[in-house]
């Protein structure tokens, strides 16, 4: 697969136009079969390739993603297109600005291409919650690309274009990136503004990237990172400094049962490679980790509750128009949802209220507390932790039918989450089967310090 | 701790502003039942002296000029579903 420095040298060569490859991604989006885009941005697409084609015949010198066809997942906004975030009370949703990270994008010249399809509200680890229909893995259409961002993630790997932009609130880009076999970036919490991201959990929701290689995914992230006083939770993150001698810790909790027979064998490989290469492994313990499941199905749902009260029928988005303003709010909020969106606003709202509040929530926020504490003193041992991203390959589309089943896809990934630090999923390819996730976590805000292990991974 | 009745589920969705019908309360019922049985599992941590953690970030205090965007309001007013000029219509709450 073409990386971005391929494709610059070939714009800056003229080998291609930029109008030209736009085109050839644009078709192979349009006749795509695995449902991965809600929405073609054509016309937008070939305005900004013309400016790109502009500069270079003008001979001006053109930036590191420039040119370079990236799609969006369908829950940030694109000003004057539609986004749905996978809902129904979203269809007619016409976007009134841009995100600060499509922003971003378009002032780097980079291609927004379209807009990819999700779990309805990043809520699910499938994208079998979508409104419009489940994605189909690349890799075997029988299966799921994982979730919430399964668009986003197919779209990388079925090469309809060569990065994607992806939310990530207890895995949504992580398990999905290690199920179709890219990379994908959950950056540190506060280092990528959420302002024009649809709200689901905002203590946990971050912005990251998909691509097909270390490289680009860590330009992405640096072109979308940096503090927006639109979002007051952002920050800018300070340069760090890489240890010369790194210590990889690999926590034996992620290694218990209900892990892959062939997921734990690879993950091991990959730790035998990195010690052969002359880094230490240490097994460390995070005694907490079985609870994060737990804590993060309190507070998730949670904050969606509240984020998603939003969605009265009035402001914006689907109407049932009822004359009666309860029967409105009803009848609205029953037709607009889907069922896990409304699982976890009805779970969300049981938990907050009088006399569960202080059981649940209260709780939960305490075990967070001590997850969080756990990586905290990890990190005073090792510089990065390894872990699977996933228990199992991907699954069947249909497979997991009750919701907790569905839950504990995410067992690996939440933790990171919980406790607001930086992780990546790198893609282990096994041959004649299903790729397989490796997670590297990192201590928080030093996002450089994760990618650079990751490149050094990549080379192994 | 997880046992929902079917009227907390009525009483619950009310609350969260969402209609069910009948057969749909006995599905949450059982979703929702064996969800707070897997989170049942916290009560056996011990989180005496343990802060409650609310955020990750250390930021506090952050703020910023409270200015409208004119523009942008009225790109907004595109998207009610109900209005009258600049106004949103909303149905009558007083007889």
């Amino acid at each position: 697969m073409k990386t971005f420095k391929d494709i610059h040298k070939s714009l800056m060569k003229k080998e291609f136009t930029c109008t030209q490859l736009v085109q050839e991604y644009l078709n192979k989006v349009k006749k795509s079969k695995l449902n991965d885009f809600l929405l073609i941005t054509d016309k937008l697409a070939l305005e900004q390739a013309k400016k790109v084609d502009d500069k270079i015949a003008r001979k001006q010198k053109i930036g590191e993603l420039e040119g370079i066809p990236i799609a969006i997942k369908d829950n940030m906004l694109v000003k004057d297109f539609i986004c749905t975030a996978g809902s129904k009370i979203l269809e007619n949703y016409v976007s009134p600005y841009d995100a600060f990270v499509i922003k971003k994008l378009k002032d780097a010249g980079a291609i927004i291409i379209g807009k990819t399809n999700l779990d309805e509200f990043a809520m699910g680890s499938s994208t079998e919650n979508s409104a419009y229909g489940v994605v189909k893995n690349p890799i075997d259409v029988s299966r799921v690309p994982g979730g919430s961002s399964g668009g986003s993630a197919a779209a990388v790997a079925a090469d309809h274009c060569l990065a994607a932009l992806g939310s990530d609130t207890g895995g949504s880009i992580r398990q999905p990136a290690a199920f179709c076999g890219v990379v994908g970036f959950k950056p540190s919490y506060g280092a990528v503004s959420r302002y024009g991201l649809i709200a689901m959990a905002s203590s946990l929701d971050q912005i990251g990237c998909f691509a097909n290689n270390v490289q680009d995914t860590r330009l992405v992230f640096n072109i979308i990172k940096g503090k927006d006083k639109m979002d007051s939770t952002t920050l800018d993150l300070k340069e760090i400094k890489t240890p010369k001698k790194i210590i990889i810790g690999v926590p034996k909790q992620y290694f218990a049962d209900g892990i892959n027979f062939n997921v734990k064998e690879e993950i091991e490989k990959t730790i035998k490679k990195f010690k052969d290469f002359g880094y230490e492994i240490k097994e460390i313990d995070l005694p907490y980790t079985e609870y994060a499941l737990a804590v993060y199905y309190i507070i998730m749902p949670a904050e969606v509750s509240a984020n998603l009260a939003r969605y009265d029928g009035i402001k914006y988005g689907f109407s049932a128009k009822n004359k009666n303003l309860l029967e409105n709010y009803l009848k609205t909020r029953a037709k607009g949802f889907g069922d896990e969106t409304r699982r976890r606003i009805i779970l969300g709202t049981y938990v907050l209220s009088a006399g569960y509040r202080d059981a649940y929530y209260a709780k939960a926020q305490k075990v967070r507390n001590l997850i969080k504490q756990d990586f905290e003193k990890a990190f005073k041992e090792v510089d990065i932790i390894l872990t699977p991203t996933t228990p199992t390959p991907a699954f069947k589309i249909g497979e997991k039918q009750d919701p907790l089943s569905m839950y504990l896809a995410d067992i690996y990934t939440a933790p990171a989450s919980l406790a607001g630090l930086p992780a990546i999923s790198l893609p282990i390819k096994v041959k004649n089967d299903l790729p397989i996730g490796l997670q590297l976590i990192g201590p928080q805000f030093k996002d450089d310090l994760v990618f650079n292990i990751a490149e050094i991974y990549e080379q192994l | 701790m997880s046992n929902i009745s079917k009227k907390d589920i009525q009483h619950i969705a009310k609350l969260a502003r969402i209609e069910l019908i009948d057969k749909e309360e006995e599905k949450f019922q059982k979703d929702l039942s064996s969800i707070l049985d897997f989170v049942e599992k916290l009560n056996k941590v011990n989180t005496d002296n343990v802060d409650r953690l609310s955020q990750v970030t250390g930021l506090e205090n952050i703020v910023r000029e409270d200015k409208v965007n004119s523009k942008e309001k009225y790109e907004l007013l595109k998207q009610v579903p109900n209005k009258k000029g600049k106004y949103i219509k909303v149905p009558k709450i007083l007889e």
